[in-house]
């Protein structure tokens, strides 16, 4: 039975802006649109930085105006709650009046019927407004006709400008360890730690990946490793991690379990930090209804003979 | 440019390609490569670990793990280390850097593979994060919203938009073998020899583009020679109907071209590995003697941003 973990990525990228950008989402914060106006006339919004065509540095901005014309859209049936609005909406690019070129957002509309290429929109403003593309909270439909001449230049100069951008994404994902790994988080949940043998070269990965990475072969012989080991090298750890109960000073060390042909990684305790060594004869311990070893402790055993886990360092 | 490259340096040709089929989900992206793998280096006749060179694509953010390609290299037999290289894209584009290289003369034969996982997220969120960060990912368009706002375009502009399904998508896995002049041609009864390969870009704000061309196709093809003479198959890699009625008109496909025999990405849309199927598929044609000319192209971002063609020729037959 393959195992399966929910899995969240969560990560709030910030962003330093430039000239353009800051006076574009500064300029939203302040109802006023910003484009960019490139050496041939036309006024690119959202602005650009660089000419899209000639890659010339732009940095001429003028003010837009805060009505539109659809130039293309689709119906969005799944409003979730990321996305700007809560029922089921359009998405349409908006050529605003002035632009030459449409920025996207969403449209309320009571269902597809009623949008089409070519309507009159005008932006709905979000109530709090922070210096982001959601300060435009979505397009509206709007009865009146487009002003072509609604260009103004601005200076981009506004007080207190935004100069950093955090957008933060969360996505959610399902974990699939695969049918090896699965195999091994299962015995090791009832006390067994088994790995997988390459069946060319007769070693024993654990924890096993389901190919041997020297062979480029499937492994699929279950082997039982262990319980005892030995210490193949090890660090103290001095540093508290976030979201880990563990008390510094600890031993974090390479473990090769017995029959085993790759060490693995383990907490050492019940011995004092500076008694851990190279060659010390451990063994698991589990705790609670823990699903993998806690740590591992002294066995009591003689110390491994360096020539016995030399090839595993 | 690249196609001009052919001319003074090597031949290199497609000689196996494979790929997974419905793959188990409750296996790794490395267990679900490894028959793929195996598959491929046995057509080619290589053991794993002989190829000169190893190139991949796949996206962290299809399965959320950080580097999850370096767990896939287990698969190639990369202990003691390979020369291997990676794409954060299509496995199509992972080709294109192999081709280069063997090109180049610093390798022989290369062993390019592509695999995703793309039902351990929910791509209608994920695929939102290659937008542009500050005026589009913010609001969160999912992909099929995106290849909407193109077929309105191409029906506003009194194109026909056929009815058909999008994409399907699977998780899936696919591999190819490259190899130069003669080890092709030992390894290969008709390989599919590369003609050129070139990949092009649109800017990156939609409200830019002409969402009814794709301009960045027209001069990928025209830079891989795919207009010096007819072809007759083209593998497209389209997730809209829409899009496919753009790309015939860009690569100039009449109507006795054969398109996308396979059922492309309508059929199976492994994201990571899906353009990298359509150079397989064409080549298989060929290998097959039931193409002597054929094109593929791969697309990666929202409606037809990038694009890459490659022009597929087999040895004349006596």
């Amino acid at each position: 039975m393959a195992l399966t973990a929910p899995l969240v990525v969560e990560f709030p990228f910030t962003r330093s802006l430039g000239p353009v950008q800051s006076a574009f989402l500064t300029g939203l914060r302040e109802r006023t649109v910003l484009g960019v106006r490139t050496a041939d006339g036309r006024v690119l919004v959202p602005p650009a930085e660089y000419d899209p065509g000639t890659a010339e540095e732009l940095r001429d901005l003028v003010e837009v105006g805060s009505t539109g014309t659809v130039t293309t859209w689709s119906w969005e049936p799944d409003p979730r709650p990321k996305r700007p609005l809560r029922t089921p909406f359009a998405w349409v690019l908006v050529r605003l009046d002035g632009a030459d070129t449409a920025l996207l957002h969403a449209l309320d509309a009571p269902g597809p019927e009623a949008v089409h290429t070519g309507m009159r929109v005008r932006i709905r403003w979000a109530a709090e407004r922070t210096g982001a593309i959601t300060d435009i909270a979505c397009f509206e439909p709007y009865g009146g006709e487009e002003r072509r001449a609604h260009v103004t230049p601005h200076s981009g100069q506004f007080a207190d400008p935004v100069t950093v951008l955090t957008t933060p994404a969360r996505l959610d994902y399902t974990y699939t360890p695969g049918r090896a790994q699965s195999r091994h988080l299962d015995a090791l949940a009832r006390h067994r730690i088994t790995g997988e043998r390459c069946p060319a070269c007769r070693k024993v990965y654990v924890p096993p990946r389901g190919v041997c990475p020297t062979c480029g072969v499937a492994t699929a012989e279950e082997v039982d490793v262990g319980p005892r080991g030995t210490v193949t090298t090890f660090c103290v750890v001095n540093i508290k991690a976030r979201h880990l109960d563990i008390d510094v000073p600890y031993v974090y060390a390479h473990i090769a379990l017995d029959g085993a042909d790759l060490a693995l990684h383990g907490r050492i305790a019940g011995i004092p930090c500076e008694q851990v060594r190279m060659g010390l004869r451990v063994e698991p311990v589990w705790t609670g209804d823990g699903r993998h070893p806690d740590h591992y402790r002294p066995t009591g055993e003689p110390d491994a003979a360096y020539d016995t886990y030399k090839g595993l360092l | 440019m690249t196609g001009h490259l052919r001319a003074t340096l090597r031949d290199i040709a497609v000689v196996a390609f494979a790929q997974s089929v419905a793959p188990d989900p409750g296996l790794s992206e490395t267990e679900m490569l490894l028959p793929v793998l195996t598959d491929v280096l046995a057509q080619a006749g290589l053991a794993p670990g002989e190829a000169d060179f190893t190139c991949s694509g796949s996206s962290d953010y299809l399965a959320g793990r950080p580097f999850s390609f370096t767990m896939t290299l287990d698969g190639v037999g990369a202990w003691p280390p390979v020369a291997e290289s990676h794409v954060e894209a299509d496995g199509a584009w992972a080709l294109y850097e192999a081709w280069v290289k063997l090109l180049t003369g610093d390798a022989d034969t290369a062993l390019v593979y592509a695999c995703g996982k793309p039902t351990a997220g929910d791509l209608e969120d994920v695929l939102t994060r290659q937008l542009d960060p500050c005026c589009t990912a913010p609001l969160w368009p999912g992909p099929a919203a995106l290849a909407g706002l193109q077929a309105q375009a191409l029906a506003d502009a009194g194109g026909t938009v056929p009815p058909g399904p999008g994409s399907t998508v699977v998780d899936g896995a696919a591999a190819v073998v490259l190899a130069a002049g003669d080890r092709a041609r030992a390894m290969c009864a008709r390989p599919a020899w590369i003609h050129g390969i070139d990949h092009r870009i649109e800017p990156h704000a939609l409200g830019v583009r002409d969402l009814t061309r794709s301009p960045s196709t027209r001069l990928a093809a025209e830079r891989a020679g795919a207009f010096e003479a007819p072809v007759d198959t083209a593998e497209l890699h389209a997730s809209h109907p829409a899009q496919e009625v753009i790309l015939r008109r860009e690569l100039r496909l009449t109507d006795d071209v054969v398109v996308t025999p396979s059922g492309g990405a309508p059929a199976a849309d492994p994201v990571m590995a899906t353009g990298l199927i359509r150079i397989g598929e064409a080549a298989d044609r060929i290998r097959r003697g039931e193409s002597d000319r054929a094109l593929a192209h791969a697309t990666s971002g929202p409606c037809l941003q990038h694009n890459l063609v490659a022009v597929l020729e087999g040895e004349r037959r006596p």
